[in-house]
C-alpha cells in the first residue's frame, strides 16, 4: 500500500452517488464551474440505491393542489416531530426541483396532452405523486447520473470506499478511502464535504434496503462528533414480499389494491384507518400511513388472522380487479417482480406480503442549509435528517427530499468552499493514523466470521427496534450490541487480499452498523412515549410535553452513546390528533 | 502499484472457434456467409451484360457457358443462398426500421409482410417478362 | 435437504497466475437464485469469494455473470431452473476479469460519457417553471432504450465486442438512441459524430445476440440498426445536398 499523503485534493468532495450525491455535485459545479467537484462512492453511480425506488416523487403541481396541503400531510404523517420551516422549504422547492429533471430528461408519466401525470399515494390528501410508470427512482438516478456526464469539473472516484473523515481543529476537510479495485488507500482533501451515503436498513435481518445501505456516512459522522437525530424512527414498509425483502410499491395500493387477511377480509377497517369502498379514497384504508398500517400487521398476526408460511405470517395484497392492462401501464416493475422473484402473477394470483425495514427517518443532524454542526461537513438525503419526516416519512417525499437538499447541500458546501483556508497540517497524521488502522485490520487473523455478528446484530435489532418496542428488551439489547462491538474488534477480515477485497468491505461496514445500531437503540430505550414509527408497549400514549423534541444522540469518548433533546420548530400546524379515514 | 495491477488483469480471450459455440452464433456466421451468393449474383449479371453487350455471338457463347450442368447447380445453390439471405434481413428489418402510421407504430408482421408482398410482386412481374 | 453444486471460476492474481474452477456444494432451495447460493458460499463456506452484488431485484446492474454459459443478473437466475446441476458460473465474458467473478468496465463508463447521454436543447426559450409537453407516443418512441441498466449482459454476449473492444457496443449505442428519439432533445448531429465511426454503429454486423440476453427488453440491436439507417442517411444527404437545405 501507498503513503497516506494528501494525494489528491477537491473543493468539494461528495460521499456517495445517489440521488443526492448526485444532485449535490451538479450544484457545486452549476454555483462555480471552477470550483473542482469529487463523488465518492463505493459502487458506480447508477448501481446507488436510489435505483430501486419505485413509486414516486411528491410535490404539489395538480391545479387543485396547494403548498399547505402537502405540508399538512407531511407534518401529520410525521406524527408532528418534523421541523415545519424545513418542510415548507422543501415543499417548495419540490416541484422546481422536479420540473428540472425533467428539463434533463426525467421520463415522467404524462397525461394524453402531454403533462407530467399524478397519482395518490398513502397518507396523501391530493393527487401529487410524479411518477415514471413505477421504476421512477431508476429514471430519476439514470437521468441524474447521465446529467452529471456533462460537468467537467466533476471527478469520479467510482467503486472507492470512505474509511474516515479528516477532522483538523473541528473543520472536516478531506476523507480517507479504499480503491476496491487495488487496495490503495488514499487521503482526499478537500475544503468541505458532503455525505450523501443513504439509509442503512441492512442493519436489520428483513429488509426492502440494497446490500450496499450500511449507514456508513452517519457513522463516520458520529465518529468526527456530529450528532445524529431521531435515529429510533426506522419505517416499516407495509409490503414487502417474503423471503427476499423485495418491495411492492404503495403506488399498488394507490391504483386501487387492497390488502386482505387470510379470510378475504380488508381488515385495516378495523384499525380506525376508515370504510372499505370499492375504489381507492386518499388518506383512508389501504392509502393509510405506513407505521399505522404495518401496525395493523401486527395486530392483526397476533388474532392469528394471517396466513403462515416459512417466512413467518402474511396477509395478501389483491391486485387482481385492476386487470392486466392497468397493471401493464401503471405497474409494469410490480408485475415483473412477482414473476421474477416470486413466479406469481398478481393478475391471478395473490401476492403475499408483511412488513419489512424501508427507511431510516432519523439521521446526521443538520439545518436548512444541509450544514451539520461540525465545520465544513454537510449532509443531505436519507443519511441525513432535516427533518422533514418527522416520526415516519410519507412515501414519496425521499425522492424529492434527496434532490431539494442535495442540491441545497451542494449550494451551501460551494459556498463555504469558496471562502475555506486550506487544511492544517493535522489532517497528514490522522490519514496515516487511517491507513495502519486499515492495514492492521486486513492482517488480523482468526477471530468469529463477519457474517455471524452481522447476523447476531440484525436479530437483536429486529427483536428489540421493531414495529413495537419495550424497555426491558430495548436495555437488554443495548447490552448485547455493547458485547457484539468487542466481538467485531477482534474479528479477523478472513481475506488478505488487497484486489477488490469484498470481505473487507463487509467488516467495515459491519463497524459503521453496530455505530448506528446502538444510536437506533439507545435513542429508542429514552423515548418513553409512542409516536409514529417508535411504538413502545409500556408508553403506548404520544407525549407531547416530555417528547415533542428530537433525540440527538452523541458519541462518547468511550464508544458509549450520549442521548440530548432539542425542540421541534412549529409554525402553522400546532400538535393535533392524527386522523386518517374519518 | 498501479502499473502492476493492470498487468494482473485476466484478459479473456475469444475462442477461435466462438462462433460454434452457440446456435445463434452459427446461424449469424451461415447468414454472414450466404452473402457470398448474392456476390456471386452481381458478378454473373456484369458477365451477361459484357456479354450483351460484345454482340450475339459473345451472347450465345454466354447462355452455352451458363448452361453447363456445373453451372446450373451452382446457380441453383446460389439461388437458394440468397433466398436465405433475403429471408433472414425481411426478419430483421422491422427491428431496424420503426415506420408510424398516424402516430401508431406499424407491428413487425406487418412490415415484414409488406417485405415479401413487394418482393413476390416484383419476381412475378420479372417472371411475366421473361416468360412472354 | 437436496444439495446442488457450484463450479465457481476463481481468479486471485496475487496468490496464482491463471485463473481455476472451485466446486462448493450449496442447499438446492426453491426461492434460492444464484446469488443466494454465492452469498451462502461467503458467509458459510468461503468468505474469500469476491463478486458484485447490491439491490437483489434486477435494478441496479451489479450482479452479471456467466451462469451455465449463458450471460445472466445472478439475482434472477434460479438454482432450480438449472437443477441437477452442477451449475457453472464465470464472470461476464468479453471483460477483463479484476478477481474472481468481478470484471472491470471502465471501457464502458468512457463510452458511455462520449455519447453524450444528456439532453441537448436550446434551452434560452424554455421556462424553468412548466415542463416541456410530452405526449404519451412521444415517450414511447425511446422508452425501451431508456430502460438499460448498463448491466453488461449485452457487451458480454457480443461477438463484435469480444474481437474488438474499441466497437462502441450494444448499451452505449441504445442510450445515444435513447436520447436522439426524445422529443425533448435537438442532439442528433453531435452524437453522430461518434456513432458514424467505424467503430461506432458499423462496427455492429447484427448478430443480434445483444437483444437476446438483455434482461430489460431494451433491443440494443434494434437501436444500432435504426442508428446506422440515420447515419447512412445523414451522409448520403451531406454527399448530395448543399450545407443551406440540410
Ligand atoms: C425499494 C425502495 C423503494 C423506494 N421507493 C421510493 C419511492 O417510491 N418514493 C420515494 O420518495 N422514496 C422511495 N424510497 C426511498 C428512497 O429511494 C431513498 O431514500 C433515496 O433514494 C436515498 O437516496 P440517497 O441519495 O440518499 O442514497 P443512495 O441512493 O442510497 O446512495 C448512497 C450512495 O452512497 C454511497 N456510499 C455509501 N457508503 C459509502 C462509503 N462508505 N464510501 C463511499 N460511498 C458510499 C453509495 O455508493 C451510493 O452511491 C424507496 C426505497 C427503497 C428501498
Ligand atoms: S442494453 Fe440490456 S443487456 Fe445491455 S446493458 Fe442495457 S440492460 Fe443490460
Ligand atoms: S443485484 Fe442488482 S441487478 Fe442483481
Amino acid at each position: 500500500m501507498t503513503a497516506p499523503e494528501v494525494t489528491s485534493t477537491h473543493d468539494v468532495v461528495i460521499v456517495g452517488g445517489g440521488g443526492a450525491g448526485l444532485r449535490a455535485a451538479i450544484a457545486v459545479a452549476e454555483t462555480d464551474p471552477r470550483l473542482s467537484v469529487a463523488v465518492v462512492s463505493k459502487v458506480y453511480p447508477m448501481r446507488s440505491h436510489t435505483v430501486s425506488a419505485e413509486g414516486g416523487a411528491a410535490a404539489a403541481i395538480a391545479a387543485e393542489d396547494s403548498f399547505d396541503e402537502h405540508v399538512y400531510d407531511t407534518v401529520s404523517g410525521g406524527d408532528w416531530l418534523c421541523d415545519q420551516d424545513a418542510v415548507e422549504l422543501f415543499v417548495h422547492e419540490a416541484r422546481a426541483e422536479l420540473l428540472r429533471l425533467e428539463h434533463w430528461g426525467c421520463p415522467w408519466s404524462r397525461t394524453p396532452d402531454g403533462h407530467v401525470a399524478v397519482r395518490a399515494f398513502g397518507g396523501m390528501k391530493k393527487m401529487r405523486t410524479w411518477f415514471a410508470a413505477d421504476k421512477t427512482g431508476f429514471h430519476l438516478l439514470h437521468t441524474l447520473f447521465q446529467t452529471s456526464l456533462k460537468y467537467r469539473p466533476v471527478t469520479r472516484y467510482d467503486e472507492w470506499y470512505a474509511t474516515r473523515l479528516l477532522v483538523d481543529d473541528g473543520r472536516v476537510c478531506g476523507v480517507v478511502a479504499i480503491e476496491l479495485m487495488t487496495g490503495r488507500i488514499e487521503a482526499i482533501g478537500a475544503k468541505a464535504v458532503v455525505l450523501a451515503t443513504g439509509g442503512g436498513g441492512r442493519v436489520f435481518p428483513f429488509t426492502t434496503n440494497a446490500n450496499i445501505c450500511t449507514g456508513d456516512g452517519m457513522a463516520l459522522a458520529y465518529r468526527a462528533g456530529a450528532p445524529l437525530k431521531d435515529m429510533e424512527f426506522v419505517q416499516y414498509h407495509p409490503t414487502g414480499l417474503p423471503f427476499t425483502g423485495i418491495l411492492i410499491t404503495e403506488a399498488a395500493r394507490a391504483e386501487g389494491g387492497w390488502l386482505l387477511n387470510k379470510d378475504g377480509y380488508r381488515y385495516l377497517q378495523d384499525y380506525d384507518l376508515g370504510t372499505p369502498t370499492p375504489e381507492p379514497v386518499l388518506r383512508s384504508m389501504e392509502l393509510g400511513p405506513r407505521d399505522r398500517l404495518s401496525q395493523a400487521f401486527v395486530h392483526e398476526a397476533a388474532k392469528g388472522r394471517t396466513i403462515d408460511t416459512p417466512y413467518g405470517p402474511v396477509v395478501h395484497l389483491d391486485l387482481r380487479h385492476l386487470g392486466a392492462a392497468k397493471i401493464e401501464a401503471k405497474l409494469p416493475m410490480v408485475r415483473e417482480l412477482c414473476l421474477d422473484y416470486e413466479r406469481i402473477d398478481p393478475v391471478r394470483d395473490l401476492v403475499p406480503v408483511r412488513p419489512v425495514v424501508h427507511y431510516m427517518m432519523g439521521g446526521v443532524h443538520t439545518d436548512v442549509r444541509a450544514a451539520t454542526p461540525l465545520g465544513g461537513l454537510f449532509a443531505a438525503g436519507e443519511t441525513a435528517c432535516v427533518s422533514i419526516n418527522g416520526a415516519n416519512r410519507l412515501g414519496s417525499n425521499s425522492l424529492p427530499e434527496i434532490l431539494v437538499f442535495g442540491a441545497r447541500a451542494g449550494a451551501a458546501a460551494a459556498a463555504y468552499a469558496m471562502e475555506a483556508a486550506p487544511a492544517g497540517a493535522g489532517v497528514a497524521a490522522q490519514a496515516a493514523d487511517e491507513t495502519r488502522r486499515l492495514e492492521e485490520l486486513l492482517d488480523r487473523a482468526g477471530g468469529e466470521s463477519i457474517a455471524a455478528i452481522r447476523t447476531a446484530m440484525q436479530h437483536t435489532m429486529e427483536g428489540a427496534a421493531g414495529i413495537y418496542r419495550d424497555g426491558d428488551t430495548l436495555a437488554k439489547a443495548v447490552d448485547t450490541l455493547r458485547e457484539l462491538q468487542e466481538r467485531a474488534t477482534a474479528a479477523g477480515v478472513g481475506d488478505r487480499s488487497r484486489t477488490f477485497n469484498t470481505q473487507l468491505v463487509a467488516a467495515l461496514e459491519l463497524a459503521a452498523m453496530l455505530d448506528i445500531a446502538e444510536s437506533i437503540v439507545h435513542s429508542a430505550l429514552r423515548r418513553e412515549e409512542s409516536r409514529g414509527a417508535h411504538q413502545r408497549t409500556d408508553f403506548p400514549a404520544r407525549d407531547d410535553v416530555r417528547f415533542l423534541a428530537h433525540s440527538m444522540a452523541y458519541r462518547e469518548a468511550d464508544g458509549g452513546c450520549r442521548i440530548e433533546y432539542q425542540p421541534v420548530t412549529v409554525t402553522r400546524w400546532p400538535p393535533g390528533e392524527r386522523v386518517y379515514g374519518r | 502499484m498501479t502499473t502492476d495491477f493492470w498487468q494482473r488483469l485476466h484478459r479473456q480471450r475469444v475462442p477461435l472457434l466462438w462462433w460454434t459455440s452457440r446456435r445463434t452464433y452459427l446461424l449469424f456466421v451461415v447468414r454472414e456467409l450466404t452473402s457470398v451468393a448474392v456476390v456471386w449474383f452481381v458478378v454473373y449479371l456484369l458477365l451477361l451484360v459484357r456479354s450483351v453487350g460484345a454482340g450475339p455471338g459473345d451472347y450465345e457463347r454466354f447462355l452455352d457457358w451458363s448452361a453447363q450442368p456445373w453451372m446450373v447447380v451452382l446457380n441453383a445453390l446460389a439461388l437458394a443462398l440468397a433466398i436465405v439471405h433475403t429471408i433472414t434481413w425481411f426478419m430483421v428489418t422491422p427491428q431496424a426500421m420503426v415506420l408510424k402510421v398516424r402516430g401508431r407504430r406499424v407491428p413487425g408482421v406487418a412490415l415484414a409482410g409488406a417485405l415479401y408482398v413487394a418482393w413476390f410482386a416484383v419476381s412475378a412481374v420479372i417472371l411475366l417478362l421473361v416468360l412472354a | 435437504m437436496k444439495e446442488i453444486t457450484l463450479r465457481v471460476f476463481r481468479y486471485r492474481p496475487e496468490a496464482e497466475a491463471e485463473p481455476t474452477f472451485q466446486e462448493y456444494a450449496v442447499p438446492l432451495r426453491d426461492d434460492w437464485a444464484v446469488l443466494d447460493a454465492l452469498n451462502y458460499v461467503k458467509e458459510e463456506i468461503d468468505p474469500t469469494l469476491s463478486y458484485r452484488w447490491s439491490c437483489r431485484m434486477g435494478i441496479c446492474g451489479s450482479c452479471g455473470m456467466t451462469v451455465n454459459g449463458d450471460p445472466k443478473l445472478s439475482c434472477g437466475t434460479f438454482l432450480v431452473d438449472h437443477a441437477p446441476g452442477p451449475i457453472t458460473v464465470e464472470p461476464l465474458r468479453n471483460f477483463p476479469v479484476i478477481r474472481d467473478l468481478v470484471i472491470e468496465m471502465t471501457d464502458f463508463m468512457q463510452k458511455l460519457g462520449a455519447v453524450q447521454p444528456w439532453i441537448i436543447r436550446d434551452e434560452s426559450d424554455d421556462d424553468p417553471d412548466t415542463e416541456l409537453l410530452q405526449t404519451p407516443s412521444e415517450m414511447d418512441d425511446y422508452k425501451r432504450y431508456s430502460m438499460c441498466i448498463n448491466c453488461m449482459l449485452c457487451y458480454s454476449a457480443c461477438p463484435v465486442y469480444g474481437l474488438d473492444s474499441k466497437f462502441i457496443g450494444p448499451a452505449a449505442i441504445a442510450l445515444a438512441q435513447r436520447y436522439n428519439l426524445d422529443s425533448r432533445d435537438e442532439g442528433q448531429e453531435e452524437r453522430l459524430d461518434v456513432l458514424s465511426e467505424d467503430e461506432g454503429v458499423w462496427g455492429c454486423t447484427f448478430v443480434g445476440e445483444c437483444t437476446r440476453a438483455c434482461p430489460k427488453g431494451v433491443d440494443p440491436a434494434g437501436a444500432i440498426q435504426r442508428a446506422k439507417l440515420i447515419a447512412a442517411n445523414e451522409a448520403v444527404k451531406a454527399f448530395l445536398l448543399p450545407r443551406w437545405v440540410r
